[in-house]
C-alpha cells in the first residue's frame, strides 16, 4: 500500500515537472517575460497586457536584449538594477517577505499534520472498538 | 460570573480574535488611505550612472557614450524632454535659469521626439542645454531607469545619480539642485 502511494507521488510529480516544462518552453519568451513584468505607469497590468508608452519601451527593450543574446534571467536583472525589484511580478526571496514566501507552505505542511493525526486518531478509536 | 465556564471563555476568545482581526485589518485600510500609490523607482539613486549611447541632437551619424558627454569633473543636470510634453514648457523656465550657473552643465535627452519640432521648440523657448542627445525608441530612458517626461538627473563629478526629480521641475527643485552644487563647490 505504502509502495503505491509513494510510486503515485513520485510519478505525479514527474509528470506534472514534463507538462509545465513543456508548456513553458512552448510560450514564446517574449510573451513570457513582459508578463511577468509591471508597467509602472499603468499599475496592476503587466507590461504584455498595456499599451502605454512605457510598456512599449520596455517590450522593444526586451526584443532588443533577447537578439543581443540575454535569456530571461539577465533581462530581469538588467530592468531590476535600474527599476528595483518591484518591477518583477515574482519577486526574490529576501528578510522582508519571507513570510509570505513561507506561509503557504507551512499552512500547507501544518494543515497536513492536522489531518494525518486526526486520521491516526480515528484509526486507533476504531482499532479500539475492534478489539 | 460570565467567564466562569469553559463555553463561555471560549466565545470570549473567539470573539477577541475576530475583533482584533477586524481591528487590524481595518487600521492597515485605514493607513493607505492616505498613502501615495506613485511609484517613483529610486534604485538609481546614489549609484553610478548606467552605461549608455545616444545619438548627437546635431549630428546623425555622431554617437557619445556615457564618459563621452560626462568628461569634465563638475556637476551635470541631465534632463529627458519633448516638444510634445506640456509639463516640459512648464519647467522650462527653470532651466534656463539654472543654465545661467557656471557651475552646472546641462545635458537635454530629447524623448521619442520629430526634430523640427524639437528644435523649434527650443529656438522659440531658448535652449538652456550645453548638449542634446536623441532617444528615438526610449532605450536610452530605460537604461537610465526613467519612466516618462520630464525627468531629471542630477550627476556630480563621481558620475553618482544625487538626485532625481520625476515630473517637472518645480521651484524647491530649482533650490535643492543649487544647494547641492553651490555647497559641494565652497567646500
Amino acid at each position: 500500500m505504502k509502495i503505491k502511494l509513494v510510486l503515485f507521488i513520485v510519478f505525479n510529480i514527474i509528470f506534472n515537472y514534463n507538462y509545465v516544462y513543456s508548456k513553458n518552453n512552448n510560450l514564446d519568451l517574449h510573451k513570457q517575460i513582459s508578463k511577468n513584468i509591471r508597467c509602472i505607469v499603468c499599475q496592476g497590468q503587466s507590461i504584455d497586457e498595456s499599451n502605454s508608452d512605457f510598456a512599449i519601451n520596455i517590450k522593444n527593450l526586451i526584443s532588443a536584449k533577447l537578439e543581443e543574446g540575454l535569456n530571461e534571467e539577465e533581462i530581469y536583472q538588467f530592468l531590476k538594477s535600474r527599476y528595483g525589484e518591484w518591477i518583477v511580478y515574482k519577486p526574490e526571496l529576501n528578510i522582508n517577505n519571507f513570510i509570505l514566501w513561507i506561509l503557504p507552505y507551512a499552512l500547507f505542511i501544518a494543515g497536513g499534520f492536522y489531518i494525518f493525526t486526526k486520521l491516526i486518531k480515528k484509526k486507533k478509536k476504531i482499532n479500539i472498538n475492534r478489539y | 460570573m460570565f467567564l466562569k465556564s469553559r463555553e463561555n471563555i471560549i466565545r470570549f476568545l473567539f470573539f477577541l480574535v475576530i475583533f482584533l482581526l477586524l481591528f487590524f485589518l481595518g487600521s492597515i485600510f485605514f493607513k493607505s488611505l492616505n498613502t501615495t500609490k506613485i511609484f517613483v523607482p529610486d534604485k538609481l539613486i546614489g549609484r553610478s550612472l548606467p552605461d549608455f549611447t545616444a545619438e548627437s541632437f546635431d549630428d546623425k551619424n555622431k554617437y557619445f557614450t556615457k564618459n563621452e558627454i560626462f568628461n569634465e569633473k563638475k556637476y551635470y543636470l541631465l534632463n529627458i524632454w519633448a516638444s510634445w510634453c506640456g509639463p516640459c514648457r512648464e519647467e522650462h523656465p527653470i532651466l534656463i535659469k539654472l543654465s545661467n550657473d557656471h557651475n552646472l552643465e546641462l545635458v537635454g535627452l530629447n524623448f521619442k521626439d520629430k526634430k523640427e519640432n524639437a528644435l523649434k521648440f527650443l529656438n522659440k523657448s531658448g535652449n538652456p542645454y550645453n548638449k542634446v542627445l536623441i532617444d528615438n525608441n526610449g532605450s536610452v530612458s530605460i537604461s537610465l531607469g526613467a519612466y516618462g517626461v520630464p525627468e531629471t538627473f542630477l550627476i556630480n563629478e563621481k558620475k553618482i545619480i544625487e538626485l532625481k526629480f520625476v515630473g517637472p521641475l518645480k521651484n524647491s527643485d530649482y533650490k535643492k539642485i543649487l544647494k547641492k552644487i553651490n555647497y559641494k563647490n565652497e567646500n
